[in-house]
């Protein structure tokens, strides 16, 4: 989608500020948040590209002006609404009033090592020989979809190279709407600066981006 | 659902004061509801504040440094060489290492959301998940890199990786000069969380 979160190539967000010395976490309640969000995903219940989805899907105004940790909150609540878990009285008040869905797992803190060193791997087998390999000219797909993708506005419409074959991986334009983990292969396309932002790009920059197999055709 | 869009008419401190009211309030129904341990979160707080962070990437860049088949390997498969280490995990499943050498400096960015390698970086910073880097890294990476102090030389070209997939990107950074009498620990020491991100390179600290 078209979203407030695809900043490729934006103007107007003024420079870079970093901070000395950042603190790892900047207030509590971002600490929890964390934690929550975290928690929340053991459920089992929405997968990850669901999880970027309902982010991305955060009004543009909100997103823009919202922290990362606030950004994962407001996305985390419209979650466990969705799925059941709480009602939008109950994530507004604090107080409990009915029991809501039952998770498949709940995360208590002996499974915290384990579950954070496993991780959760995307790479699935792919059902067909991959159709590029190295090399190869590929145009990405011109498409503006409503829902989830991966392709950013800026690479769309591109002409690249493929530089490797990485492997099949669960696609999240699928994934994130609930119709399925249809892997595809992932190929990693570097553009010229040029190709991207014209002329007057910078000398030398190259830029790559991910893609699964259906966002390119040969150019 | 009660909705908060006139945070942005709040003050900074009324801001986080109200986050931290919505968030308890989400604890305390989660919590009730049996959903939640507190003590599980209080783990896993603690694993990013003590447990996984850039240290242990910098040891990667010493170990590769240091040992050119494990360079090697870093570079056919980082997945398995950061994993022989013992950095695997969350956000840290599927890697890829990216050498910095005198043509080429490499830069990571995540235009869509913050894709970062928590396994081998720990939790991003704040300006990693920000517009102004998210927007700009992959346009302007020269005046970004100029924003961290860091002017490369004209002729160098600049790859940026954007991580739209599951793939995360480790740059490994040019060992300084006048670095061979240093052990792995000591060469680990030398290389920041932003040498690993891009937006800084290595240097030998002035001797005093």
């Amino acid at each position: 989608m078209n979203g407030p979160h695809d900043l490729g190539g934006q103007h107007g967000f003024g420079a870079v500020a970093p901070e000395k010395n950042e603190p790892i976490f900047h207030a509590e309640w971002e600490k929890r948040a964390l934690g929550l969000t975290l928690s929340c995903g053991a459920f089992g219940a929405w997968n990850i590209d669901e999880s970027r989805h309902a982010r991305e899907n955060i009004p543009p105004a909100t997103y823009l002006s919202a922290s990362y940790y606030e950004i994962w909150i407001r996305a985390l609540e419209t979650l466990l609404e969705r799925h059941g878990f709480a009602t939008a009285e109950e994530i507004d008040s604090g107080v409990m009033t009915e029991p809501g869905a039952p998770p498949k797992r709940v995360l208590k803190a002996d499974m915290v090592a384990g579950v954070l060193a496993k991780g959760g791997p995307c790479d699935r087998p792919a059902s067909t020989a991959a159709i590029f390999g190295p090399g190869d000219r590929v145009r990405t797909h011109n498409f503006n979809p409503e829902t989830h993708t991966r392709l950013p506005r800026y690479a769309r419409g591109r002409v690249g190279t493929i530089e490797a074959v990485r492997g099949s991986f669960v696609f999240p334009d699928d994934n994130a709407h609930g119709w399925g983990e249809n892997p595809q292969w992932v190929y990693t396309v570097v553009f010229d600066g040029r190709e991207v932002w014209g002329e007057g790009a910078e000398p030398g920059l190259t830029v790559s981006i991910d893609a699964w197999e259906s966002y390119l055709e040969r150019a | 659902m009660h909705d908060h869009d006139d945070d942005h008419y709040h003050d900074h401190d009324n801001h986080f004061s109200d986050m931290q009211a919505r968030v308890k309030a989400l604890e305390t129904v989660l919590t009730a509801k049996g959903l939640i341990d507190p003590k599980a979160i209080d783990a896993i707080v603690e694993t990013y504040e003590t447990k996984i962070g850039p240290r242990n990437g910098a040891r990667v860049v010493a170990k590769a440094w240091a040992d050119l088949e494990f360079a090697q390997w870093l570079k056919d498969d980082a997945t398995a060489a950061i994993g022989s280490l013992g950095y695997t995990g969350r956000q840290g499943e599927h890697m890829r290492a990216v050498f910095n050498t005198p043509e080429t400096h490499n830069l990571v960015v995540c235009t869509l959301c913050s894709c970062y390698p928590w396994s081998v970086l720990g939790l991003p910073p704040v300006w990693y998940k920000a517009p102004a880097y998210r927007s700009r890294a992959v346009m302007d990476p020269r005046g970004v890199l100029s924003e961290f102090g860091l002017t490369l030389p004209k002729g160098q070209a600049i790859r940026v990786w954007d991580s739209t997939a599951e793939l995360r990107y480790l740059v490994i950074p040019e060992r300084p000069a006048n670095t061979d009498g240093l052990s792995e620990e000591q060469l680990a020491d030398l290389v920041s969380r932003d040498a690993l991100i891009g937006t800084a390179i290595v240097r030998v600290p002035e001797a005093v």
